[in-house]
């Protein structure tokens, strides 16, 4: 609404009740007099002081992105809604879970990491103690290794699914703690030691095994996610934080670390976390996560309103480095065209992508696949599921298609396969 | 870059490779985690004195190394499993709610059809995951016999071990699981061209 077309009565009257409660003494600071003009005044934001200062910040009411639960349980997850984000971080309230007994209830000043095993001196470390040490920061991306199990056998191929139910159990955020190998230069690793194992304080006390030279490269005892301390949900007081590596070896609530010759082979990296191929074999730590990508916009359950200028745009990630190259087709994969990427391009980090591209009506689909610093090209469907089989829903990262309609509807797809 | 892969498929034998024989310090990649003028030790944090590892350092490997004094039957077994896993495991191994225990037909296409009788490769992640873990609402409620005897009843129902099996911290890391040669390591690499 034009300014000079705004309504003053309202505002008149307004001003009116507002100086009788105070006359009246009903109001005796600045702060009661706002939050009365803000219930009573005209909606004109323009017409009205704004609301004051507070301790917390909150999202606008009607911008409420949530992530997506499908069933409370103790061992469940919930997914980042990846359609309602922009840039690479997730924030921290919209980080994907994956849990195996639920989140446990740890305080910081009882938490103790346990290092020990093929060492010089055991150690125990309470969380103060690692508040000490040389301190480093990294934006990476953190996704489980099931992400996109729901597209892994063609009988129950999804079409109407969200790219947030598909792909949700991926996030990025700033890590901030201690570098492991800061940790275990103090210990003193033993010659001969080639694993660790982290366990975790949840009631699953959930452990992986996890190579040593990984972990002394660049892993994170991480107590800090976007800024402020790493929240409940994903391992506060203190999770380990390998990048690249399949979430779930990124060890949540991390009470000790074992510095071994071998792997421990627990529960979670021998019946679950392997995958079955399709020549009878089961493929064990397979732990990088292989590069990916996935348009974010246009995606079910979107409607293009009409024909003409769209913008898509997604992100592409890989375990093994920085992402290279983002291809996007808008032909079924017939034509590929080089996406735009937005700087900074960061190791093991999510890049966001977009493309530029005018529709003309008609039924289409869309693709992207993403190549890394190594050379590696996110696969077709085909080809994954030729090296692989159709057994494990681990490590889908095939590319992804969303078709459109020539009504606007835009719904999942896979290539030439649908 | 996996050191140690090689002993993913023979469980408890050392692995090869990687750091052993270099300094495993010399591995420290992150050259921005700690200052050229550091001192060779910080000394923030405690010494830990071996009755505080041996509180917290509960896992099992392969070989048996972690395992327990005590032992449990196949009989104690059920008695056991009729207490504490049959609401969610069902009556035998294969109702649910929750995972799947017993199959010993080969695993199919659905993650559900695999088991620790088709698909599990050491019966010692056994003692390491139930000691933990189990029962789900009340977990580290079992005593060192009864996961014992409960691991020879689901052992058995999976039709792994005769009616008379005892285990123990000899039996258990002897007991060769059906799927045990089915696991290979990790052959996936970067790359152009290259699918697996």
């Amino acid at each position: 609404m034009p300014r000079d077309e705004r309504p003053r009565l309202s505002r008149r009257a307004w001003i009116t009740t507002t100086s009788g409660v105070i006359a009246a003494g009903l109001v005796r600071t600045q702060s009661d007099a706002i939050k009365l003009v803000a219930q009573e005044a005209p909606t004109d934001p323009t017409r009205v002081p704004g609301r004051l200062v507070s301790e917390l910040g909150t999202r606008a009411p009607a911008e409420q992105p949530a992530r997506l639960v499908r069933a409370a349980a103790l061992s469940s997850s919930s997914r980042t809604p990846l359609a309602d984000l922009m840039g690479t971080i997730t924030p921290a309230d919209l980080h994907f879970e994956r849990h195996h007994a639920g989140i446990p209830d740890i305080q910081f000043e009882d938490h103790e990491l346990l290092v020990h095993g093929m060492v010089d001196r055991p150690m125990v470390f309470r969380m103060a103690d690692l508040m000490r040490y040389p301190q480093v920061s990294r934006i990476r991306f953190l996704e489980c290794s099931g992400n996109g199990g729901g597209v892994y056998n063609r009988d129950r191929m999804p079409t109407e699914i969200t790219v947030q139910a598909l792909d949700g159990l991926l996030s990025t955020s700033e890590w901030t703690g201690v570098a492991v190998s800061t940790i275990l230069r103090e210990v003193g690793v033993r010659r001969g030691a080639s694993w660790i194992l982290a366990e975790g304080g949840d009631s699953a006390v959930m452990s992986r095994s996890v190579p040593l030279d990984k972990v002394m490269s660049d892993s994170i005892l991480a107590y800090g996610q976007n800024g402020e301390r790493i929240r409940p949900e994903q391992g506060y007081p203190l999770r380990l934080f390998n990048p690249g590596y399949e979430g779930n070896t990124s060890v949540k609530w991390l009470r000790r670390i074992e510095v071994t010759d071998r792997p421990t082979h627990t529960r979670d990296e021998t019946s679950k976390y392997t995958d079955p191929l399709g020549d009878g074999t089961v493929r064990q730590f397979s732990l990088v996560m292989d590069a990916k990508s996935v348009i974010t916009f246009p995606s079910y359950p979107y409607v293009l309103p009409d024909a003409g200028w769209w913008e898509i745009r997604g992100l592409a990630w890989s375990g093994r480095g920085r992402i290279t190259r983002v291809e996007v087709s808008t032909d079924g994969g017939r034509t590929w065209a080089d996406a735009a990427l937005q700087g900074p391009i960061l190791d093991k980090s999510t890049v966001r992508f977009r493309h530029l591209f005018e529709w003309n009506g008609r039924d289409t689909m869309l693709l992207s696949r993403a190549t890394d610093e190594t050379g590696y090209v996110q696969p077709t469907v085909e080809q994954l599921w030729e090296a692989r089989g159709t057994r494990t829903s681990y490590h889908q990262n095939h590319q992804r298609a969303w078709k459109i309609a020539s009504t606007g509807e835009v719904t999942f797809g896979l290539g030439e396969l649908v | 870059m996996l050191s140690g892969l090689a002993a993913c498929s023979d469980g408890g034998q050392v692995a090869s490779g990687g750091a052993i024989g270099s300094d495993p310090m010399a591995m420290a990649g992150t050259a921005d985690a700690i200052p050229a003028h550091a001192p060779a030790r910080f000394g923030f944090g405690s010494e830990a004195s071996d009755a505080r590892v041996a509180l917290w350092d509960i896992d099992v490997r392969p070989d048996g190394e972690g395992l327990p004094p005590g032992s449990g039957s196949v009989a104690q077994g059920r008695e056991v499993y009729n207490i504490y896993c049959i609401a969610c495991h069902g009556p035998t191994g294969t109702e649910g709610p929750n995972d799947r225990l017993v199959d010993s037909e080969q695993w199919l296409e659905a993650p559900s059809t695999r088991t620790v009788g088709n698909y599990w490769p050491y019966a010692t992640t056994l003692y390491d995951y139930i000691r933990k873990a189990m029962p789900q609402l009340t977990p580290g409620i079992l005593s060192h016999d009864q996961v014992y005897a409960v691991i020879a009843y689901i052992l058995w129902m999976n039709e792994i071990v005769p009616d008379d099996a005892v285990m123990n911290a000899e039996t258990l890391p002897a007991v060769v699981m059906p799927a045990r040669d089915k696991f290979v390591a990790d052959d996936r690499v970067g790359g152009s061209g290259v699918v697996r």
